[in-house]
């Protein structure tokens, strides 16, 4: 019996660390840290929750592995007593769950309404945000911004986000700001955050859509009204004209290898395509290929070589007639130059 | 028309192989279910391990996105329809007739029918690895990532077909069970005598009849647009793609009780025998069973309270879904009731039993949790609920599996397996399982998404994917132990004797292996318990017949037992065929058909017991 408690004391201790230290709330897309109201009340209703499991879980597993240590079988025992049931101790353990369940669904549904929709008293602009196989096209209705993968908001301001997908289901989600909504074609759904402090915020897409669903991520850059405002300014403005030879000679290439069909540059007439995302300041986002990689020389550079190498199976990749069609593959010198031409879009 | 069946003479050899092709008998079935099921399981394993071993660091350039998208697909298929499901009718098959005294199911042959038709939904659905195209959209299949512009590989053909046909053999297999279980009880095995194990199988057929209808409509919908271009799930033309998804759920979450009921049933015979006492408040858990079956069709939306179905229909199925928590939970309390003041043998059939119970209240708890639809809009699509469900389905569903092989495998062969390799089983897969799926907890509430054939390093997301990768092959170790167990106790296990673990129900009245008529003498039951009342004394429990019945004597001799039968596996052939032909070519379809008609055909002229050699 002695060799038995020293044994179990210790495998308590280690269990209630391993449950202790396991989340690691600082990273990138935690949802144990909250910087909006939406995510905190999500969050506030996760540790309610959180503290009536563990306390539930101790109390009824204590209770099982106590009556399995306490009623085990010893040499020699005879037919223990042949209880079939106690009505009162049953009925008690069909009430107290139900209560507690009943108790838990008044925040549960109060949080539902609340996450839906802003109050009405709120500060708050509305974003428009399309899922594609895998990146996200973002508008600004007030302003007329056209963006991609980078969503630019201004802190301590409700943002109304109507969704819509082009293609498949898709799902957004700022796990620090606010849980995720379906992005649904034909459907518009919405949803709203707000970001009290600023900073960048990871988003990614939630609903499996297709090969390269784990690229398909974005980011909300959360900035001062005053920063916010020149941002807009700036996002309206036409695209820069190119400067060096390396700059014009990409921007010939846009158009004769036929970029232009899928992507749109403010400022350029015949970059009007719109299935792909819209480059007109692309040098100002922080992040190439929805997300997925710093945006710097080097990885503009590999994400034109070989868009497959990040992203299996994306459509520039499939479609692009710079990709297949070898009558528009691009030389190194091609891809200098477009890197070069793309990295002046500021 | 005799001639018909006539065609081919009618299979009689009780030994061979010729005898398992041929065999209507619930146990052979049973066993080919069961042998069948265990071999997917561990391809479905396999398919877990692969996927581990990818995710065990960041951007693990192992496997690539196309193949783990096929292989997280084929994870769940593989796991749900062609392991968990079966494993469960391997039980109905073997325990069912025994357990109510009864020489064989309502109808054999068509038993038979469900065992074939179910492995050539296997093979159908399993036909994509040797194609190089399998399902690849998650088991869910969300239109339109299925539509043919989106997918145009044979992967998903392969999953409405294959899932079209094993809808048949489930079918058949419930309406098989519910017609034995109403009408071939022993006499005096009234409804409120049944074993819990007993009861669950009634209520997980009853949900096998009314769910497989739903995504049966979904898969014939997904085939048309597939195939002809129809615009069920079209956006172009206006269709509301979530359709898909009320279909899918309407169905898909009675299916997680049709997963869970049996292995509630199952530990509700072993912790009664292993602790000596009658089952704790058995009227309230068999009640909370139905309650818990009825209920399982209004939940589904919980699956979907990221869809934006609206905050209305949120708070509905977020309550909905808590209250279902409630009959859960009594089952638990009941449970622990049973062992409570019992003297509980603690053999490796009562650990897997309350390892289960410890597991799945783990696992009903994180459910809980999910069930509060504005916070789950924060687990859902993460490792969160990905530890949850494996908690209730592998802590749940598989470890009540392993308490039902380690209980009724000496029923089944007459040896038992080995209780010392049995115990190192256990504990390496109730370890294996926690050290694999607990810190899918820490990783879903690090924000880690399901689905993702890799991540990037710097997300926090590296340690816990590690540890859970040495969980999950600690897990396949575990599992080859039972089999290494297994094999060697079909050889050289310890004889078992009939009735090895002092039990309560009706199997353990009869030999082990049971002769092929189970019962020489039908037995009349008079109580819930009735071979521990016989044996231990309370005033009833059970009894034959004072002389037995007139025409059967205790070798059993003179019992007519229905004769095996060809026609179930032509008549499941013809099925199989007409499944790849709907596939590839039409034509192929016909043919497969036109076998099954005659098959069917066939069968109804073939009389159900062939008259023996004085014609009787």
């Amino acid at each position: 019996m002695m060799k038995r408690s020293l044994f179990r004391y210790p495998l308590i201790a280690a269990l209630g660390l391993f449950l202790a230290v396991g989340c690691n709330p600082d990273s990138p897309q935690s949802i144990l840290q909250a910087y909006g109201p939406v995510a905190e009340r999500q969050l506030g209703l996760f540790w309610l929750l959180f503290w009536a499991v563990i306390v539930i879980f101790v109390l009824v597993c204590g209770w099982l592995v106590y009556t399995v240590i306490r009623y085990r079988r010893r040499p020699g025992q005879g037919i223990p007593e042949q209880v079939h049931g106690n009505t009162r101790l049953e009925i008690t353990w069909t009430v107290i769950p139900a209560l507690l369940l009943a108790a838990v669904a008044v925040p549960t549904v109060a949080a539902q309404f609340y996450i839906t929709e802003p109050p009405a008293d709120a500060d708050q602009m509305t974003i428009e945000v399309t899922g594609h196989q895998w990146w996200w096209s973002v508008v600004y209705p007030d302003s007329g911004v056209v963006t991609a993968n980078e969503i630019r908001v201004p802190v301590g301001k409700a943002v109304v986000v109507d969704l819509t997908a082009e293609d498949v289901i898709h799902s957004f989600w700022i796990p620090k700001l606010a849980g995720k909504i379906d992005v649904v074609p034909g459907k518009t759904t919405s949803m709203w955050f707000q970001a009290d402090e600023p900073g960048e915020y990871l988003g990614q897409c939630a609903e499996f859509c297709g090969e390269s669903h784990a690229w398909m991520k974005f980011r909300v850059i959360a900035e001062s009204q005053e920063d916010y405002d020149a941002w807009t300014q700036a996002q309206l403005a036409d695209a820069p004209q190119p400067a060096t030879e390396a700059e014009t000679t990409g921007a010939q290439l846009f158009i004769t290898k036929a970029c232009i069909a899928c992507h749109k540059i403010e400022g350029v007439p015949a970059a009007a395509g719109i299935i792909g995302p819209n480059l007109t300041h692309v040098a100002t986002r922080t992040t190439i290929a929805a997300g997925v990689l710093d945006n710097n020389e080097e990885n503009l550079r590999a994400w034109i070589t070989d868009p497959s190498d990040f992203k299996p199976g994306n459509i520039m990749n499939r479609d692009g007639l710079a990709y297949m069609n070898p009558d528009f593959a691009l030389s190194d010198e091609d891809v200098n130059n477009l890197t070069a031409y793309i990295l002046s879009l500021k | 028309m005799t001639t018909l069946a006539g065609v081919f003479s009618r299979p009689t050899r009780p030994t061979g192989i010729w005898s398992w092709i041929s065999t209507v008998d619930h146990k052979k079935i049973g066993a080919l279910y069961g042998v069948t099921a265990f071999i997917f399981f561990l391809v479905g394993g396999l398919e877990a391990l692969l996927m581990r071993f990818q995710l065990a660091r960041a951007e693990h350039g192992i496997i690539s996105a196309e193949v783990f998208s096929q292989l997280f697909t084929m994870h769940a298929l593989t796991m749900i329809f062609l392991a968990v499901m079966p494993l469960s009718a391997a039980f109905f098959n073997l325990v069912v007739p025994l357990m109510i005294g009864a020489r064989d199911v309502a109808f054999p042959r068509l038993n038979a029918f469900s065992y074939w038709v179910f492995l050539l939904g296997a093979f159908i659905l399993q036909t994509g690895w040797f194609v190089g195209s399998s399902p690849n959209t998650g088991w869910f299949a969300y239109a339109p990532l299925t539509a043919e512009s989106f997918n145009p590989g044979k992967g998903m053909d392969f999953y409405v077909v294959g899932l079209g046909v094993l809808g048949v053999s489930s079918v058949a297999a419930a309406l098989n069970f519910i017609i034995t279980i109403i009408n071939m009880r022993a006499p005096g095995m009234t409804l409120m005598r049944l074993p819990v194990f007993i009861w669950m199988t009634l209520v997980t057929s009853f949900l096998l009849v009314t769910a497989m209808p739903v995504i049966t409509v979904g898969l014939i919908e997904l085939y048309m647009d597939r195939t002809f271009g129809m615009n069920f799930f079209n956006v172009e033309a206006g269709a509301d793609v979530i359709l898909w998804q009320h279909l899918f759920w309407v169905f898909g979450h009675p299916e997680v009780y049709i997963l869970i009921l049996p292995a509630m049933g199952i530990v509700s015979e072993v912790l009664p025998t292993f602790s000596r006492k009658p089952l704790y408040g058995y009227p309230v858990v068999v009640l909370s069973g139905i309650t818990i079956g009825f209920m399982g069709w209004a939940v589904w939306s919980h699956h979907m309270f990221t869809v934006g179905l609206g905050p209305i229909a949120n708070s509905v199925f977020a309550i909905t879904t808590m209250f279902i928590a409630v009959p859960t939970g009594i089952k638990i309390f009941n449970w622990i009731g049973t062992l409570w003041g019992g003297s509980i043998d603690l053999k490796t059939a009562p650990l897997f039993a309350i390892g289960f119970v410890f597991l799945f209240i783990v696992g009903g708890l994180s459910g809980v949790m999910h069930a509060v639809a504005p916070s789950d809009a924060q687990q859902q699509d993460t490792y969160f609920i990905v530890a949850h469900i494996h908690y209730v389905l592998f802590g749940g569903s598989i470890m009540a599996v392993f308490a039902g092989i380690y209980y009724w495998f000496p029923k089944a062969t007459g040896r038992l397996l080995s209780e010392k390799v049995g115990k190192w089983h256990f504990w390496l897969s109730f370890i294996g399982m926690n050290l694999a799926f607990y810190p899918m907890h820490f990783l879903g509430l690090d924000g880690m998404p399901r689905r993702n054939y890799t991540y990037p390093e710097g997300m926090g997301w590296d340690f816990w994917n590690l540890v859970s990768t040495l969980g999950a092959f600690v897990l396949g170790i575990a599992t080859l132990i039972f089999v290494h167990n297994f094999f060697r106790s079909l050889r050289k296990g310890e004889i078992a004797g009939d009735d090895p673990w002092d039990g309560r129900t009706l199997e353990w009245s009869i030999p082990s292996p049971p002769p092929e008529y189970n019962f020489a003498v039908i037995p009349t039951v008079h109580g819930r318990d009735p071979f521990w009342e016989q044996k231990h004394g309370s005033g009833h429990g059970v009894h034959a017949p004072a002389g037995g019945a007139h025409d059967d004597d205790e070798e059993g001799h003179g019992i007519h037992m229905p004769s095996p039968s060809i026609l179930p596996l032509i008549t499941s052939l013809g099925l199989g065929i007409a499944g790849y032909g709907l596939v590839y070519s039409f034509p192929v379809a016909i043919v497969g058909a036109a076998i099954t008609m005659i098959g069917v055909y066939a069968w109804s002229m073939e009389p159900a017991t062939a008259p023996d050699e004085q014609g009787h």
